[in-house]
């Protein structure tokens, strides 16, 4: 793999979001706002306090995490499958001196580069709201970087092994649904029955709601095992990723 | 000077052999067909040239290096017209090939002084702004042409290049392939068109499930089985090659 092909096409698909974004940028973060409002302001009436901080700022970190999760998981599951099988966008690729790595290297970068956008944007979007008591929120725009990394990779895994672009919603209904609602964002894990919150620690979503949930309340060192939790796993996943996208495009 | 070798050249795809033990030599700036319906393994030996798909067993070399340990270095000195569109349907003509120099690193200001050659050359120049599904089925072809020369190649790889193309588009496209071929450029072929192998290829190899049976110039196969390629394929395969 060499950094700079790979670049090559994280430079395309920047290039067509640019062109794109007004559409999918705006849907992006109207959703998360909603969740903020509906739970944070509806909900929150009824839950003044969880650990002691007003509900909607108990949740609002949790959206930056969930946000740029599923950023990530959309980019890597339908936009790399589109590109893939559709628009046979990675055949014309791979007549170029971008070799197959360097290619699946650039739809991860990709995908956690637009995770990390979306993520920030959220950031931006909660900060205005005086829903973040803390600056160093700031130092979670690396990490969301790192967690993007780890979606895009379990994202590119799927498109690796389905058979076809509609068993992505077994993707979403199964893994990301639950994991967007029991990783801690409405509910410390705590109060869950023993198993669920045991189940919580081996999923990405738990850790990144730890370190920006930490980040946003200005005490990033206790979020620090997370940081590693997530850099650890970006680490293993990588050769998977990269195996089976490599069955998957060459017969 | 030989620009592609192949020798035992053989490719599985899991149960199936698509090539089968087959030998060749294209020389440097000589237009070379492979000529078969489909399914007779032409698409899959372009593919192993380009460096698309793996050799399973036997030996290929393209411009003298091994396609397995220079994938990068082959393609940059290649360019691949391919059977199906794949042009990106997200950009306009120009910025189809403006972004695809960049992964041949060509610098912009290269890049965009060649891609308006280019678009002289396919006949597409007022066309640059345009998407490509705005495109008729021929001009998207011709962009595909240009597309593939956009690094200068020495070899240029044509997949089918006119197929599913009206008698004039198709003419078109040959009159640039000729351009190419007197500019020294070795062209690779794919085609069922009897017409396209006699009017434009030194030398066709007749492909049938897979094997080579028969490699030689349009003529000579023609003098020594009589009739046209149509006559010599079905005398050599037993079957016609209209697809």
């Amino acid at each position: 793999m060499q950094l700079k092909r790979a670049l090559r096409v994280w430079q395309r698909n920047f290039k067509v979001y640019t062109k794109l974004y007004k559409s999918s940028l705006a849907l992006n973060f109207v959703e998360p706002v909603l969740y903020l409002a509906a739970l944070g302001l509806g909900l929150g009436t009824f839950v003044k306090e969880v650990e002691g901080i007003p509900y909607i700022n108990f949740i609002a970190p949790g959206i930056i995490a969930s946000s740029a999760m599923f950023a990530a998981a959309y980019e890597c599951t339908y936009g790399t499958y589109v590109r893939m099988f559709y628009q046979k966008t990675f055949d014309a690729i791979l007549a170029t001196p971008v070799n197959i790595d360097d290619l699946i290297a650039g739809e991860l970068i990709w995908g956690a580069s637009k995770s990390m956008l979306y993520g920030t944007i959220i950031i931006a979007v909660i900060s205005a709201f005086g829903l973040v008591s803390s600056p160093l929120i700031l130092t979670a725009v690396p990490v969301l970087f790192l967690s993007g990394l780890i979606f895009a990779e379990i994202s590119m895994i799927f498109v690796a092994i389905v058979p076809g672009i509609d068993s992505f919603n077994y993707f979403y209904t199964l893994f990301l649904t639950p994991m967007f609602l029991f990783s801690g964002i409405f509910f410390p894990v705590d109060t869950l029955p023993p198993l669920v919150s045991k189940i919580a620690f081996f999923t990405p979503l738990y850790h990144l709601v730890n370190v920006c949930r930490s980040a946003a309340l200005g005490k990033l060192q206790g979020s620090l095992w997370d940081i590693a939790w997530l850099f650890f796993v970006a680490v293993i996943l990588a050769p998977y990723t990269f195996r089976l996208m490599r069955k998957r495009l060459v017969q | 000077m030989v620009t592609v070798y192949a020798k035992d050249l053989t490719k599985d795809y899991k149960s199936l052999r698509a090539v089968d033990h087959i030998d060749f030599e294209i020389s440097s700036a000589e237009c070379f067909g492979f000529l078969g319906p489909n399914g007779a393994g032409k698409t899959t030996v372009m593919r192993m040239i380009y460096c698309f798909l793996p050799v399973t067993s036997g030996e290929l070399k393209v411009v003298g290096l091994d396609v397995a340990d220079h994938q990068s270095e082959i393609k940059s000195r290649t360019g691949v017209m391919p059977q199906e569109n794949n042009l990106d349907p997200d950009l306009s003509v120009f910025e189809n090939l403006i972004i695809y120099a960049r992964y041949f690193d060509i610098p912009k200001k290269v890049s965009s002084v060649r891609a308006w050659e280019l678009l002289d050359f396919v006949e597409l120049r007022e066309k640059a702004k345009v998407n490509i599904k705005d495109l008729s089925g021929g001009m998207r072809q011709r962009l595909l042409l240009a597309r593939s020369l956009i690094n200068n190649p020495e070899i240029l790889i044509l997949d089918e290049p006119t197929t599913g193309l009206d008698p004039h588009s198709r003419h078109a496209v040959w009159e640039k392939m000729d351009y190419m071929k007197a500019k020294g450029t070795t062209l690779i072929l794919t085609t069922h068109y009897m017409e396209e192998a006699e009017k434009l290829c030194d030398r066709v190899a007749i492909m049938d499930a897979g094997k080579i049976v028969a490699i030689d110039s349009p003529a000579n196969l023609m003098t020594r089985h009589g009739g046209n390629l149509e006559a010599v394929y079905l005398e050599l395969t037993g079957r016609h090659l209209a697809a």
